[in-house]
């Protein structure tokens, strides 16, 4: 739907450059045109489902106060939380903003907090929800614009732990493949899922108060890389260095919110538990 | 971006009806430990001055245990020593990584254990209260 409304756009911007009015005129004719549609598609639909939405944009006066909008859109079988926001954008209010991209849970950038709960958008269905639905962007990180938040300390964060692979000890021949064990595969399988969509940061109550935290994510994607024997000892010490340190592992105190909201189901804490075990391993001596 | 909106922290325990299992462990642990903590000062700064013989002594123990509010009280911090135990030791196999799948269920237990420990306390500690 949204890409026809933009293409139509750009085709009326080309011919008509230089006539602003009747660019003008024809985007309100558009823009009629969507909502007769949009009161066809309400008043054909046996359901509609009412959706709250945050809203603040602070280039625009007036919209600098966040409130919430209440949209009215047409529910149909398998809909998600993020095709209710591109029907209330594309056919009740184009500023309306916020991220999607794969739509399929996989690019990590539709994370809200629906119904009191980070989610991801295009990953929860409707009917799974209490109705009206409130739909907010992520707790704990700066808000830009509607349900746009920030995410720059998030990256800052992963980026810390290295989130890539490193190794000394090279295979032999140019070509030849590191392989890893099955077992090993096994053991960070469900760490490699990770989609940096931050929802376990932003339902984090310590990350929320220690803005140095490294957090669930970026913790569970240095255990994804220690864990793996294939980096071998040293390049282990120097990631058990990182995460070991005052903002790193210790801060967590168990909680499981971060566990509790993963789209992917990583067991952040069993992981994060997992590391500082490893740390005070690699630290006591009996001798 | 000129400018952006901070939502801040207020908001989080406006959320309490949303909080997890676990999140309730955490805030019940770190409570029952201030609770513990602020009744062993208490603790030992009343008994330190009452000790200074057996008479005064027994009659500061005899004057407390008259209040009713003591008894209750007792009732009370019994229900949350027992509670920071129980919680604790679930603590401790979420340390060692056991049985993390069942960390709210072992926190329900915690809250079952420590409402029976507490009822069953009520008849030593407020026998002849009333
Ligand atoms: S660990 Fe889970 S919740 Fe956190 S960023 Fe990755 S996918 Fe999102
Ligand atoms: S749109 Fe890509 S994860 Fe939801």
């Amino acid at each position: 739907m949204s890409t026809q409304v933009q293409e139509r756009e750009t085709d009326t911007e080309a011919e008509e450059t230089s006539d602003q009015q009747q660019r003008r005129r024809s985007e309100t004719g558009e823009r009629d045109d969507m909502r007769e549609r949009a009161e066809t598609d309400l008043s054909e639909a046996d359901e509609t489902v009412r959706i709250k939405v945050f809203r603040y944009d602070p280039e625009v006066e007036g919209k600098k106060d966040p409130r919430f909008d209440t949209f009215e859109v047409p529910f149909r079988k398998g809909m998600t939380v993020l095709d209710s926001l591109i029907y209330a954008r594309d056919h009740f209010d184009s500023s309306l903003t916020f991220r999607h991209s794969c739509r399929q849970a996989i690019c990590g950038s539709d994370a809200l907090f629906v119904n009191g709960r980070q989610r991801l958008g295009c990953k929860t269905q409707m009917v799974d929800l209490e109705w009206p639905v409130r739909i907010e962007p992520l707790p704990h990180a700066e808000v830009v614009k509607d349900l746009v938040v920030d995410m720059e300390h998030f990256y800052d964060q992963m980026e810390a732990v290295e989130p890539y692979f490193q190794t000394n000890d090279l295979p032999d021949g140019e070509l030849e493949e590191q392989r890893q064990t099955r077992e090993n595969r096994e053991k960070v399988k469900m760490s490699t899922r990770c989609i940096w969509c931050s929802a376990c940061m932003s339902s984090c109550n310590i990350a929320a108060g220690d803005n140095e935290y490294l957090g669930p994510a970026a913790i569970n994607k240095a255990y994804r890389f220690a864990m793996d024997k294939r980096e071998g000892a040293d390049i282990k010490e120097h990631r058990l260095n990182i995460i070991e340190q005052e903002h790193g592992v210790w801060r967590c105190q168990t909680q499981f919110s971060c566990t509790e909201v993963c789209p992917k189901d990583i067991p952040l804490t069993e992981h994060i538990q997992e590391l500082k075990r490893e740390a005070v391993k690699s630290n006591l001596k009996f001798w | 971006m000129s400018q952006s909106y901070d939502r801040g922290l207020i908001e989080d325990f406006g959320r309490w009806q949303e909080f997890s299992a676990g999140m309730w462990a955490w805030i019940f642990h770190k409570f029952t430990g201030w609770v513990l903590i602020g009744y062993l000062f208490t603790h030992v700064a009343v008994l330190s001055t009452a000790t200074v013989d057996g008479a005064t002594y027994t009659q500061t123990l005899q004057g407390l245990e008259s209040l009713l509010i003591v008894r209750f009280l007792e009732v009370g911090l019994l229900a949350v020593a027992a509670f920071h135990i129980l919680n604790g030791i679930r603590l401790l196999f979420v340390d060692l990584g056991v049985g993390l799948e069942a960390q709210d269920k072992a926190f329900y237990a915690a809250l079952i254990g420590t409402a029976a420990i507490a009822v069953a306390s009520i008849p030593t500690f407020l026998l002849g209260a009333f």
